[in-house]
């Protein structure tokens, strides 16, 4: 298609004014956290690496953060396991309801997120509690898993998909047994997509906050509940634009390395 | 499960089917066969697409399961083993090499699962690779290959493995004509150096001919005849055989009671049949037959007439171009003929 050149220019700003809306408040953070002025003041008053050093110092962030992690972890495992399942289950067998196991496993993501959290607080409420298990780390990781199945479930089905059935007859033609066939075959053909999966479901799990919200108890703490609970501190201001700046490298990476590996779009 | 024990034949067939049956919901892709494959013997299976050649194939390799019937492999009732515990090994129409390895690691693939040793392995796999005649290209991925070298290593990764039976789907279907012809030698030479009974599945009926010890032509789910090559061109059983094993030149009706005084159907060979001025004389052992030459097709090595008859229907029939160019043949076109054949050459099909 031909554009004339004013639709090109316009194209053209309108293009990096998104781009401006969307990574200058990224920059502004990055900038801030090594702002030597107290306040957001503009312009910078000077560089400074004093507030990295006040994040490090400050024990209530270290632990939040290893709670985001064990989260974040627990959720990919459990993901991994079920999700890698439901997606062989999906696109390997044929049983009676299949199109609508799919559609009921990819749901979640389309749920607001408040929705999710109300229902799982109310259901672990019920469930839980009686037996004892209070809220935690573990019900924050399966309200995490309940979304992270869905872009693990999406990577490897589409994967399985598009290998050749064939492959796996060969395997079990030539006398593998249907564990060496998955080991052999069908694992180095899904592999990469796996990684892709956990890797995304990581990087949901660790930054999100309103399921987390509803499922950690009192005294379980995620990186983003720190931050949210922190921003309206007086004198906090700086420390939270460090440890914005490092979830921002923290977020992007796994998306970027996600998307080299499975070559499609991510969800 | 038990069941009474079927009284074993003296030498047991390679594969033997009966009774067997495959349905697909409403479809039935395989209704009804029994076959026997000899030991050694080069069989294959021929039929237009749809007949139930590779639901045949798959069952007899334990990727599908009959909804009917029993099969034997040696012997042996091997209807619920499954494909893992089959002696029998497949080269896939698709091929379904495995792309992340390479070509030795794909040849070595069975021996490594069923834990050969590493040094017989790899003494096994340079043998199939030499062969497929492919020695120099052990290190290479399947990508790397061209559609003919993919299809040796198809060949050698199944017959490394020494399977009793060998069962190949349309293994030269994705190749050019003269490969497929030079591939179809090649094969039937390993076959015969290995001893290893084949079981071919193919639509093309040079290919039948040209390498098979006996044909078993499907249509529609059913075997229409089982026989050697000579025996199914020479003697189709059916009108089906008698059309899809060559070119069908049927007589029937009317014209089937003025030439063999008796009505049915039957069939002819276009290379039997004599094409002969209308006055010239029939030998006492011969049939004939009177008709107008409507098309003349100059294909190269032969010439073929489509002759209306007088008594209604139409036969082909072929000359070698002894003399004649494609020059002459046209003007024969609108002449008045005779075709005369040997009395042995005329079939009679079964209605
Ligand atoms: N998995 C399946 N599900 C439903 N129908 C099937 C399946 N496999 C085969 N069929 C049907 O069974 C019939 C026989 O199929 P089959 O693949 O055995 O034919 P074929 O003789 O090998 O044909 P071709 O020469 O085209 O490969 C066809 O009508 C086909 O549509
Ligand atoms: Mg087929």
């Amino acid at each position: 298609m031909q554009l004339s050149r004013t639709a090109r220019i316009l194209l053209r700003l309108a293009t990096a004014l998104g781009l401006a809306v969307i990574y200058a408040p990224l920059l502004l953070v990055l900038v801030n956290s090594f702002n030597a002025s107290r306040s957001f003041a503009w312009p910078p008053s000077g560089f400074s690496t004093r507030w990295w050093a006040a994040a490090w110092q400050e024990t209530g962030l270290r632990a939040a953060l290893a709670t985001s992690l064990k989260a974040g972890l627990g959720a990919t495992a459990v993901a991994l396991v079920l999700g890698t399942m439901a997606a062989f289950a999906a696109t390997r067998y044929r049983f009676y309801g299949r199109q609508s196991v799919s559609f009921l496993l990819i749901l979640p993501i389309a749920l607001p997120g408040i929705v999710t959290g109300i229902a799982l607080n109310a259901a672990f409420r019920t469930v839980l509690t009686p037996l004892g298990v209070g809220f935690g780390l573990f019900t924050v990781v399966v309200g995490h898993a309940t979304f992270c199945i869905v872009v693990v479930f999406n990577n490897v089905a589409a994967r399985l998909r598009r290998i050749a059935p064939s492959a796996e007859e060969a395997s079990a033609d030539l006398g593998a047994h249907t564990f060496q066939t998955f080991w052999y075959v069908t694992l180095p053909a899904v592999r990469s997509a796996l990684l892709a999966g956990a890797l995304l479901a990581f990087a949901l799990s660790f930054d999100e906050i309103v399921v987390t919200t509803f499922t950690a108890g009192p005294g379980t703490q995620t990186l983003p509940l720190w931050i949210f609970d922190n921003l309206a501190r007086p004198n906090q201001g700086p420390v939270v634009d460090v440890v914005a700046a490092v979830l921002i490298v923290l977020a992007v990476l796994p998306v970027y390395l996600a998307q080299r590996l499975s070559g499609e779009p991510l969800r | 499960m038990t069941r009474s024990p079927s009284p074993r034949p003296p030498t047991p067939g390679a594969v033997a089917l009966s009774g067997v049956s495959k349905a697909f919901g409403a479809v039935r892709a395989v209704d009804g066969i029994d076959l026997e494959v000899r030991p050694g013997e080069f069989f294959s299976m021929l039929g237009p697409s749809g007949s139930g050649k590779t639901t045949v194939l798959r069952m007899i390799a334990g990727f599908e399961a009959p909804s009917a019937g029993r099969v034997l492999l040696g012997g042996i009732d091997v209807t619920r083993l499954a494909a893992f515990d089959r002696d029998v090994n497949t080269v896939f129409q698709d091929y379904a090499l495995f792309p992340h390895l390479s070509v030795r690691q794909n040849i070595e693939y069975g021996l490594k699962v069923k834990r050969v040793p590493r040094a017989e392995r790899a003494e096994r796999a340079a043998e199939a690779l030499a062969t497929v005649r492919l020695h120099s290209f052990g290190d290479r991925r399947p990508a790397e290959l061209s559609g003919g070298q993919r299809q040796r290593v198809a060949l050698a990764r199944a017959l490394v493995n020494r399977p009793s039976v060998l069962l190949l789907d349309e293994p030269l279907g994705a190749l050019d004509l003269k490969l497929r012809q030079e591939m179809q030698l090649e094969l039937k030479q390993i076959q015969r150096e290995a001893g290893i009974t084949f079981v071919l599945v193919t639509h093309d009926q040079d290919e039948a001919l040209t390498m098979s010890d006996r044909i078993a032509v499907f249509n529609a789910g059913r075997i229409e005849q089982v026989g050697t090559p000579a025996e199914v061109y020479e003697r189709p059983a059916t009108a089906f055989v008698a059309g899809f094993v060559g070119t069908s030149n049927l007589l029937q009706g009317p014209c089937a009671v003025q030439v063999f005084g008796e009505s049915g159907t039957y069939s002819v060979r276009p290379e039997k049949i004599r094409v002969a001025h209308p006055d010239d004389p029939t030998g006492p052992d011969e049939h004939a037959v009177t008709g107008t030459i409507g098309e003349v097709v100059y294909a190269g090595a032969q010439t073929r007439f489509l002759v209306d008859l007088e008594a209604g229907g139409q036969l082909v029939a072929v000359r070698q171009n002894f003399e004649e160019s494609g020059a002459d043949a046209a003007r024969h076109r609108g002449s008045a003929v005779l075709l005369a054949w040997q009395r042995q050459h005329t079939v009679r099909i079964n209605p």
